[in-house]
């Protein structure tokens, strides 16, 4: 006997005590649970999204379409930021104000060549306003995973308010569990050292996130 | 290069022996202390934020409770989309299979080196030994998990391994460790938090870049959807997950959900309970292999490992709801007091103290001993975010050490006879409900008592020094209740004799 | 209404003072009490210690002995626990091995009339002023059953609170448990002195000449411990206070 066989059977005879007919679906999953915690208008939901990433460390900035070229820029050179990791599919102008080197994300980048790039810069999936959560889901404005992972500094840019949601539950709604997510709450950060939280481990110890609203 | 510790918890004494050792290390009470107090009001103010929780914890019990009862379905169902999706499935038994299995497909790879998520299943199989005694080093890179490599110590907590360890350990181990498994850590490294954290960035940044193997556990896979999720905070968990060419994730069966959208349960469940964060710093969720982004090679050993002994006891079944988020432990007195290590097992605290002698079964001293740790105050119950009745588990497995009875081992059901070393308890237990059951028995035992009053010692001899050791014994009253209602009131009592 | 007294066996046998200010306290709100001379105990340390089936003839005792009460107040809020929460899993227990329904019919008849002292007064009797008098400084401590499985929660505080000359401190980590536990307090001495010595010091520390709960065997053990660290704090199980008035203290 395989020893898949030898499981499930083991698992069929743990549950001698289910009715042969019953369904997954007859045990009972109340559901009534709330889809999100409280009624806010899109711009207060964009405000707690930006209380709850600043709470968490994340460095936010808020901006409008027009003006997120040049804040992009001026993010980066005050990082003093020599070369930019670029998702294939990211706005062509989000870039346009600076003259930075930019590394194409590209598949023969080693975790070496990222882990000498200064900077990368995103947009995301959804936002989770409750939570301070950005998910990315490695669209093309997002890149490969690695690539928000390797450098120490990454500036994601989030569409308020049409990628803005209140909660977790809204957030899946949106999301396809075919593509790989990276769910970022802050910069990296531990609870190791005596249960207390201090940030900045292996992953980027500075993640500055941008509101931009449409124009 | 010398393999990974040695420490090992076979062959460690029974909890109330070892707890008695632990209980006196000042460092280590003081370690704890400070540690779960400084979770606990924490984790209080990240649940209280939000207003349904009470039914986020029900639908959490709910979801777990339906995935529990249909697990041959779900398990079914997961191997089907984990294989659409591009990885491959592989079924253990027991521990020695699955790490028969990561043993062989490292091999395969030709690597002799792997990176390791933080991962509880890999702890309960004992991966890393098995590993090195084939020639295969495994590097642990969560933090708490790094100490514990390091200083050839065993895990103490199921959240923060390292959590017995202060800051000022820590600071040591490294400074005499690191330089033995790799980059050494920085000249005059001080014991802040924050250095603490660089340093070990800086040891494991070339593991991680260099890395052609990760090993991971998941905290949840979804059915429906062949997806695996990963709940992390450093960043460790992501390097593991995304730069090896091969990953392989050993994970218990019971860790299955039916689809993707009850991750909306557990994603708010888990972070609360465990770091009392609204959202962990990073959650990885994949599906299989994907082109280009991530391990080209995606291996899912699914284990069994006295799970399947676990589900077959109805009331016992319920601890395999467990998400693994150490909130039971961090409220627990007795927790706080013994320390993780007196559990002898990965899983310490009330958690361990159901799970271990289920996984395990209840035939050694130590196994036996677990269900007694616990004063039964509840704590843990209260805070389990998918409501494990831990006292009643408690209890339920009590009875089977002193009364044996019809168990599942292995996958074969039998009965079981008590545990050894109960026999004077079960002639006086059985004494004591004698006596109870005849009043008359019990007057004239309290009456003998009270009459002997002055004559009693302050200290007892044999067993009841485990009491008289710390605390005065009460004093015998002249008269017990029962005769002085019968002395003054019986008269006017229709209901006495 | 009759009242039905579980004195419970560690009150019977040590604590006789902590029932007859029960009887005291219920007889001056006008209850008339009574006392079944066939009960004994409630089979907690059995049940709790895995002797479940030597708890089975004390379940259908207790049954028997309160069969005709229309409410049976145990001042413990372990033992109130024991009948409420473990009786019916007692009585599902025996039926699954295949010995009938008897001890859930016995569980099911007594479970929702068995009342913890605090909850009699607040629940039914509707009162929270039962015209104490306490002239003393009292720290609180919950005990885990009364606070976790009976979810007394503001009762006995609320109790307090209305006692004249009463003059209630905070105790901190008031939540946590004492360390007795039951067959814990000696199968674990170590961890549950530890516990014991902990919680002792915290009473100690708040300046309060008593420690007032809800039950006296957590009180026997932080009695017993207070006693071992030369505290001077007097363990008192809260019926003594609110039986207490101008002309007796108790």
């Amino acid at each position: 006997m395989s020893s898949r066989d030898l499981v499930m059977a083991r698992v069929r005879r743990a549950l001698a005590d289910v009715p042969r007919a019953e369904t997954p679906s007859e045990v009972a999953v109340e559901r009534t649970y709330l889809r999100r915690h409280g009624d806010r208008t899109p711009a207060e939901t964009a405000d707690l999204l930006a209380e709850n990433l600043a709470d968490y460390r994340a460095v936010v900035h808020r901006t409008h379409t027009a003006a997120l070229p040049a804040l992009i820029a001026r993010l980066l050179t005050a990082r003093n930021a020599t070369t930019v990791v670029v998702p294939p599919g990211l706005p062509a102008d989000w870039l346009s104000a600076t003259d930075i080197r930019r590394i194409p994300d590209t598949a023969d980048l080693t975790p070496h060549d990222l882990d000498a790039v200064s900077s990368v810069v995103t947009g995301c999936a959804v936002a989770i306003a409750e939570t301070g959560t950005v998910v990315l889901d490695a669209s093309p404005d997002q890149g490969r995973r690695r690539i928000t992972l390797v450098p120490d500094h990454h500036i994601c840019v989030i569409r308020v308010p049409a990628q803005v949601v209140d909660s977790v539950p809204e957030a899946l709604e949106r999301l396809d569990p075919a593509r790989p997510q990276t769910w970022i709450s802050g910069p990296s950060a531990t609870s190791d050292i005596e249960l207390d939280r201090v940030e900045g481990v292996h992953g980027p110890r500075t993640l500055e996130v941008v509101l931009v609203t449409e124009d | 290069m010398s393999g990974p510790g040695h420490a090992t918890y076979l062959g460690m004494p029974a909890f109330p022996k070892a707890a008695d050792t632990s209980t006196r290390d000042t460092q280590l009470r003081a370690n704890l202390r400070h540690a779960t107090h400084t979770i606990r009001a924490k984790r209080a103010t990240a649940v209280a934020e939000l207003d349904d929780w009470g039914k986020l914890r029900a639908a959490g019990a709910a979801i777990k409770d339906r995935t529990l009862r249909h697990l041959d379905h779900y398990l079914e169902q997961l191997e089907r989309s984990v294989t659409a999706a591009g990885g491959q499935v592989h079924w253990a038994a027991d521990a020695d299979e699955a790490n028969r299995i990561v043993t062989e497909l490292v091999r395969a790879t030709g690597e002799r080196e792997v990176v390791k998520v933080k991962s509880m299943a890999t702890q309960e199989i004992g991966l890393n030994h098995a590993l090195a005694a084939a020639g295969i080093t495994a590097y642990e890179t969560d933090l708490a998990e790094l100490i514990v490599q390091l200083g050839d110590d065993l895990p103490s907590h199921i959240l923060v391994p390292a959590i017995h360890r202060n800051r000022a350990e820590i600071r040591d181990i490294f400074a005499a460790k690191m330089a033995r498994w790799g980059r050494p850590a920085p000249d005059n490294l001080t014991d802040a938090p924050a250095d603490l954290a660089e340093a070990a960035r800086l040891h494991l940044r070339e593991k991680f870049l260099n890395a052609k193997v990760g090993v991971s556990g998941a905290n949840f896979m979804v059915a429906e959807t062949g997806t695996l999720v990963v709940v992390e905070s450093e960043g460790n968990g992501r390097m593991c997950l995304t730069l090896p060419e091969t990953l392989i994730s050993v994970v218990g069966i019971e860790k299955v959900v039916p689809t993707f959208q009850d991750l909306e349960v557990f994603l708010q469940l888990l972070p609360r309970s465990s770091t009392a964060e609204r959202m962990n710093p990073y959650t990885s969720t994949w599906t299989g292999t994907t082109d280009d982004d991530g391990p080209r090679t995606f291996h899912l050993v699914l284990l069994d490992n006295g799970r399947t002994d676990t589900l077959a006891d109805t009331v016992g079944r319920q601890a395999l709801r467990c998400i693994r988020c150490s909130a039971c432990l961090n409220v627990c007195p007795v927790y706080e007091r013994a320390g993780g290590h007196a559990y002898g097992s990965a899983y310490p605290g009330p958690i361990g103290a159901i799970l271990t002698p289920q996984l395990r079964g209840t035939q050694s001293e130590l196994d036996a001993s677990l269900p007694y740790a616990s004063s039964l105050c509840g704590a843990c119950y209260e805070v389990c975010p998918v409501a494990i009745d831990i006292p009643e588990v408690l209890v339920h497995l009590r009875e089977r050490v002193v009364e044996g009875g019809p168990v599942s081992v292995r996958g074969t059901r039998t009965v079981i006879k008590p545990a050894k070393g109960h026999a004077a308890e079960r002639a006086a237990m059985r004494a004591a409900r004698w006596a109870l059951d005849h009043p008359g028995v019990l007057r004239t035992g309290q009456r003998l008592a009270s009459r002997t009053r002055r004559f009693h010692p302050r200290r007892l001899p044999g067993p009841g020094r485990a009491w008289s050791d710390t605390r005065e014994l009460p004093t015998v009253p002249a008269e017990s209740f029962r005769d002085w209602w019968q002395r003054t009131r019986a008269t006017n009592d229709r209901s006495t004799p | 209404m009759r009242v039905g007294l579980f004195i419970t066996c560690v009150n019977d046998t040590l604590y006789p003072r902590t029932g007859q200010a029960v009887v005291t306290l219920l007889e001056r709100l006008g209850v008339e009490v009574g006392f079944p001379t066939e009960q004994s105990c409630c089979g907690q340390p059995q049940f709790n210690t895995g002797y479940r089936h030597e708890t089975e003839p004390l379940v259908r005792r207790y049954a028997t002995a309160f069969r005709d009460y229309d409410y049976i107040v145990a001042p413990s809020g372990s033992c109130a626990a024991m009948v409420r929460d473990n009786y019916p899993r007692i009585g599902a227990k025996a039926a699954a091995e295949g010995r009938g329904q008897e001890l859930s019919e016995a569980a099911a008849a007594v479970v929702p009339r068995t009342y913890e002292l605090t909850e009699f007064l607040t629940d039914v009797l509707k009162v929270t002023d039962v015209g104490a008098y306490y002239p003393h400084t009292v720290t609180y401590h919950p005990t885990c059953h009364g606070l976790r499985m009976l979810h007394l929660g503001d009762r006995p505080r609320a109790l307090l609170d209305a006692v004249r000359g009463l003059d209630l401190v905070e105790l901190p980590g008031a939540e946590e448990c004492c360390g007795f536990g039951g067959t814990f307090a000696v199968k674990n001495a170590a961890v549950s002195a530890a516990m014991g010595a902990d919680k002792a010091r915290n009473i100690t520390a708040t300046g309060a000449e008593a420690v007032c709960t809800v039950d006296n065997s957590c009180q026997m053990h932080i009695g017993g411990t207070l006693a071992r660290q030369g505290s001077t704090v007097r363990p008192v199980h809260i019926a003594e206070i609110l039986a207490s008035t101008e002309g007796h203290v108790w």
